[in-house]
């Protein structure tokens, strides 16, 4: 089993480089270079441009940047901002946790009560709560996340006026006004995550009360708690971390259009700031991270799987 | 005696079609939509771009809904907008098919060399999410319609190549494509006479659904303000364009959010009636 958990961390880092890779790669290949996105206008004064790339080192080959630009990540240099002139670890250092808390207040709502859900869903199939929940989910996954925001915000903030329509987290609050300005952020961000996660996890557990050691367990006669909590959950669980995995992963998109709503001053926001000025070095930075994230949390979900699953455990 | 063989069959094909309640629901509000994408400049009360009156303008007052931040009527903006919105989702999608399913294809009939080089490009692809993808090509390229058009159009042909690569080798090992081979066809030849044709219920429900989700992503991205750029309309630039509003009572923002959002649901219920319906048209088959 250590084997196996050594390899797959190995892919995970074999797929982390090639991430690297594909992100340099995307900025590289287009026309014009980041010497040209600074000068502007004045990108057609032949002298500057070449000054301005000796000075960045522009000159050199692509292979050579791209080694100098990903061991300086190992080392946590993530290179300078075109737009600010600062260094781009700076700048993350103060959004980190704006974008780190959004994620794990909807995490710790949203989890638990998806797979509480879903699981309440999977044993009561065809009732009148799986249909309706069917229903929802179903409307949830179709509507963009900003009709869910800006709807919460229109009902809860601005006719209510029950809750806070701008998350921007100032360190002084206190923690009842840090649930009052982030419920709508977690909710928007929850919702979308809970349909998916919900009926993933439904569909996970009926495949597994279909199968024959299922079938079993209610011939002998085990009161269907029992068969629930002993006999299903446990071999439901791999699938489950997939499932918790991918819309960890899914939260890495959707946090971006959240944090545009909320105003929550955090990495997701950065990178689309990134994005609108070209500031090439501070999007390699921030999709580095973002997609490092993604990577980690699938690699973390494969490793509960491989411990949880012991078919996993020899592969054919 | 052909009457006979002829009526069962007949019968069975206009069951698989039959509609439901809420496919037919769906599928009315689609047409409606089409319908505006191609009429609805000339129904406009006013020009794209035209100002008619006070910023956020409210319902009933100068525009039949009101107007928007910069006191254009969002009627005649919603009019313009769904041909924009809808025309994109279907270039992006008919872009993202071509690639996926020919390489797909290609990949499931030659397999080789020829599928291990692409699945594992796709697989380094799908190792972080599509939007980080997208935004880190816009970044690079600028926000033009061209590359929003191919970025999209690329990411979402990620997906179709898993799924078109998929159902291809279920349909490669089949009776006919050996026999295909066997008789000498080339590798173009399998692909558009054999393995299209038994590919297509779902690739349907595929196209779909890569439809639907083209609908979410570039309306996002246009709501982040890095998708289409003013002054054209685009459902999704006007939510990002009016969010403001929210705070001054104003719908402006809302309106087209919902008109995304009906198109978006109205598409999912038909792809899953498509589904069921090929579902249960298989059943049949089997049991006769």
């Amino acid at each position: 089993m250590l084997q196996l958990i050594v390899n797959r961390c190995l892919q995970g880092l074999l797929t982390l480089v090639l991430a690297s890779i594909i992100i340099f790669a995307a900025t590289e290949i287009l026309p014009g270079d980041v010497a040209e996105a600074i000068l502007g206008q004045n990108r057609n004064d032949a002298a500057a441009l070449e000054a301005l790339r000796e000075e960045l080192g522009l000159n050199r080959p692509a292979i050579v940047r791209y080694f100098d630009w990903f061991f300086g990540i190992l080392q946590g240099d993530l290179g300078v901002s075109l737009s600010t002139d600062r260094p781009i670890a700076d700048m993350m250092s103060g959004r980190i946790w704006n974008t780190a808390r959004l994620a794990i207040m909807t995490a710790c709502v949203a989890i638990p009560l998806a797979l509480i859900l879903g699981l309440i869903s999977a044993i009561r199939a065809g009732g009148v709560l799986d249909k309706s929940l069917a229903v929802t989910t179903l409307s949830l996954i179709a509507v963009p996340e900003f009709f869910i925001g800006l709807g919460l915000m229109t009902i809860f903030a601005v006719e209510l006026k029950w809750l806070g329509a701008n998350a921007n987290i100032r360190p002084y609050y206190d923690f009842g006004r840090i649930v009052h300005a982030m419920a709508l952020p977690v909710m928007t961000l929850g919702f979308a995550v809970l349909a998916h996660m919900l009926r993933m996890t439904r569909a996970s557990v009926i495949n597994i009360f279909t199968s024959p050691y299922i079938e079993m367990a209610v011939l002998k006669g085990i009161p269907k708690r029992r068969i629930v909590m002993r006999h299903a959950l446990p071999n439901a669980l791999s699938p489950i971390f997939a499932v918790i995995a991918l819309n960890l992963a899914y939260m890495v998109s959707g946090v971006i259009i959240v944090e545009t709503i909320f105003a929550v001053p955090g990495l997701s926001r950065l990178l689309i700031d990134g994005v609108a000025l070209r500031d090439i070095p501070l999007i390699q930075a921030c999709a580095m991270l973002f997609g490092a994230v993604y990577i980690v949390v699938n690699l973390l979900a494969d490793i509960f799987s491989i411990i949880f699953n012991p078919r996993l455990r020899f592969p054919k | 005696m052909s009457d006979v063989a002829d009526k069962p069959s007949a019968s069975k094909g206009l069951k698989s079609l039959r509609l439901t309640p809420t496919a037919s629901i769906a599928g009315i509000i689609l047409i409606f939509w089409i319908l505006v994408a191609f009429f609805g400049p000339a129904l406009a009360p006013y020009g794209e771009a035209e100002i008619i009156g006070e910023s956020f303008g409210p319902i009933g007052g100068e525009g039949i809904l009101g107007t928007d931040k910069l006191g254009r009527d969002i009627l005649t903006r919603l009019l313009y907008g769904v041909r924009t919105t809808l025309f994109l989702a279907l270039i992006t999608t008919v872009i993202s098919f071509v690639v996926g399913v020919v390489l797909g294809f290609s990949a499931a009939i030659l397999r080789g060399w020829f599928d291990i080089c692409i699945s594992r490009l796709v697989e380094a692809f799908m190792a972080f999410p599509s939007t980080m993808l997208a935004l880190v090509v816009i970044g690079a390229m600028g926000t033009s319609i061209t590359v929003l058009i191919m970025t999209v159009g690329l990411v979402l042909s990620i997906g179709v190549f898993r799924v078109s690569r998929a159902i291809g080798m279920d349909i490669s090992v089949m009776d006919y494509v050996e026999s295909a081979r066997a008789r000498g066809e080339g590798v173009w030849w399998i692909i558009t006479r054999e393995v299209l044709p038994n590919a297509m219920p779902p690739l349907i429900a595929e196209f779909g659904l890569r439809f639907t989700f083209s609908i979410l992503f570039l309306s996002g991205l246009s709501f982040l303000g890095l998708g289409v750029q003013e002054p054209a309309a685009d459902w999704g630039l006007m939510v990002q364009e009016n969010m403001g509003g929210i705070f001054l009572g104003s719908s402006s923002a809302l309106i087209p959010a919902a008109c995304i959002a009906s198109l978006t649901i109205c598409m999912n219920l038909i792809v899953d009636w498509f589904q069921q319906r090929q579902q249960g048209e298989t059943v049949l088959e089997k049991m006769e």
